[in-house]
């Protein structure tokens, strides 16, 4: 299965959660994004739990890659 | 609940701290504030010359200095910067105006609700509404655009400020100007207000505590997390008013260092909600940041110190007697330059996808 890839890299909150959130409603199956603090990275996987996503996180170097499936 | 356990425990001791350094000296629902701290400590160095707020507050050196300590011992320190720095000093200086024609920043507006006073609770209704006006220009794609990774050492220089202006609190030379009468003659010892600023600093850090993204996120995700600790703030200063200080006083008049103007105090502090939401966090929070190594949180709180000694030498700073005429208009000037940066700095496609890519499992 393939997802789409959010890069909300450099972006401070609630950007990547503002972006991840028009993102899944374009992509309700689910939907990868890549962030590159720990703040974004917190964010993104308390709005996924709440929207009913399972939520991944991988670190990849310094950036962190969230994966959000139903 | 148990995510939540943290952050409101962080507000609890927020609460419980401000009573504490009222009691040992600062003003009245002054345990925190942001804003009239660092109006004090631009006073103490001179660059406004209003003689009753002039005073160096190891609160926020503490604030700046946890926040460092805490961010550095778990690995989340990281010197970035290079989003929109100068359109950040604007907002800052603009959310300063806004915070000194209320009298209070987000948190002392929470702190001053705990005391009873009812003009800060119109203040909430305007902060309140100065957010949901920043989050429809969120919605239609405002941005400040992305950070990039600066040198480790440039992040280290913002909290050696902080220790330097601490050398200069204790070395009391004669250029550092010190109130002697007025809310910055009032204060708690200098290593109580320190420690106070230390624990609060890293507990923010660790629960990214921020008074404008409770609400923010409250409107925009239904998210509970951060107005947990707003609400946790409120709940234990209300009872340390009523039970430690005794100085709980329920209603509008003879609030201390509070004007009863309604409409000036829902003004500034929509404005001042306004410009947080386009930061992206409260004044406190900017703080925090400073010290976790984000340059722009830094040019943040430079431009929030350049308002607030504007604010003193221009008469645009309220006082118990009221708004100021120069500070209505400054007020005015300020809603329409958010509206500027909030129209011109949106992007229309903020969303970038790259569709097809492989999903590494």
């Amino acid at each position: 299965m393939k997802l789409n890839i959010i890069d909300a890299r450099g972006r401070s909150c609630p950007e990547p959660v503002l972006m991840t959130k028009k993102a899944v409603e374009g992509n309700p199956q689910g939907i990868q994004v890549i962030v590159d603090n720990t703040t974004a990275r917190d964010n993104i996987t308390r709005f996924g739990k709440n929207s009913g996503f399972n939520v991944e996180v991988a670190s990849k170097e310094e950036d962190f890659v969230l994966t959000l499936k139903k | 609940m148990k995510e939540k356990r943290g952050i409101i425990l962080t507000g609890a001791v927020v609460g419980i701290i401000s009573i504490m350094l009222v009691k040992f000296g600062n003003p009245v629902n002054m345990g925190y504030c942001i804003a009239c701290f660092l109006r004090d400590i631009a006073g103490g160095l001179g660059l406004h010359r209003a003689g009753v707020v002039q005073y160096i507050r190891p609160e926020i050196i503490g604030l700046v200095l946890g926040a460092f300590i805490m961010s550095f011992a778990s690995k989340e320190y990281k010197a970035r910067g290079g989003s929109s720095p100068f359109l950040r000093f604007v907002l800052g200086f603009i959310v300063m105006i806004g915070a000194l024609m209320f009298l209070g920043c987000p948190l002392r507006m929470i702190l001053r609700m705990a005391g009873g006073d009812l003009n800060a609770l119109i203040g909430l209704v305007g902060f309140a509404a100065g957010i949901g006006i920043g989050i429809l220009f969120l919605n239609r794609g405002f941005s400040l655009k992305r950070t990039y990774n600066q040198s480790s050492f440039e992040g280290f220089v913002f909290p050696a400020v902080m220790v330097g202006l601490l050398v200069l609190l204790l070395a009391k030379p004669a250029f550092i100007l010190f109130s002697q009468e007025g809310p910055g003659s009032k204060f708690a010892p200098w290593a109580l207000a320190l420690a106070a600023g230390l624990i609060v600093g890293a507990m923010a850090q660790k629960t990214r505590l921020c008074m404008v993204g409770g609400i923010r996120d409250l409107i925009l995700f239904k998210d509970t997390y951060l107005i947990s600790g707003f609400v946790s703030i409120f709940v234990f200063a209300l009872i340390g008013n009523l039970l430690v200080t005794k100085t709980f006083n329920l209603g509008m008049a003879d609030q201390p260092i509070a004007h009863m103007d309604a409409l000036w105090n829902f003004l500034g502090m929509a404005l001042a909600g306004w410009g947080c939401v386009l930061l992206g966090g409260c004044p406190l929070r900017q703080l925090i940041l400073a010290g976790e190594g984000n340059i722009d949180s830094v040019i943040t709180v430079l431009g929030m110190i350049a308002g607030a000694a504007f604010a003193h030498n221009f008469s645009l700073a309220s006082s118990a007697k009221g708004p100021t005429p120069n500070g209505q208009v400054a007020v005015i000037i300020g809603f329409i330059i958010l509206l500027a940066i909030s129209f011109f700095s949106s992007e229309k496609a903020a969303v970038k996808m790259k569709g097809d890519v492989k999903l590494e499992a």
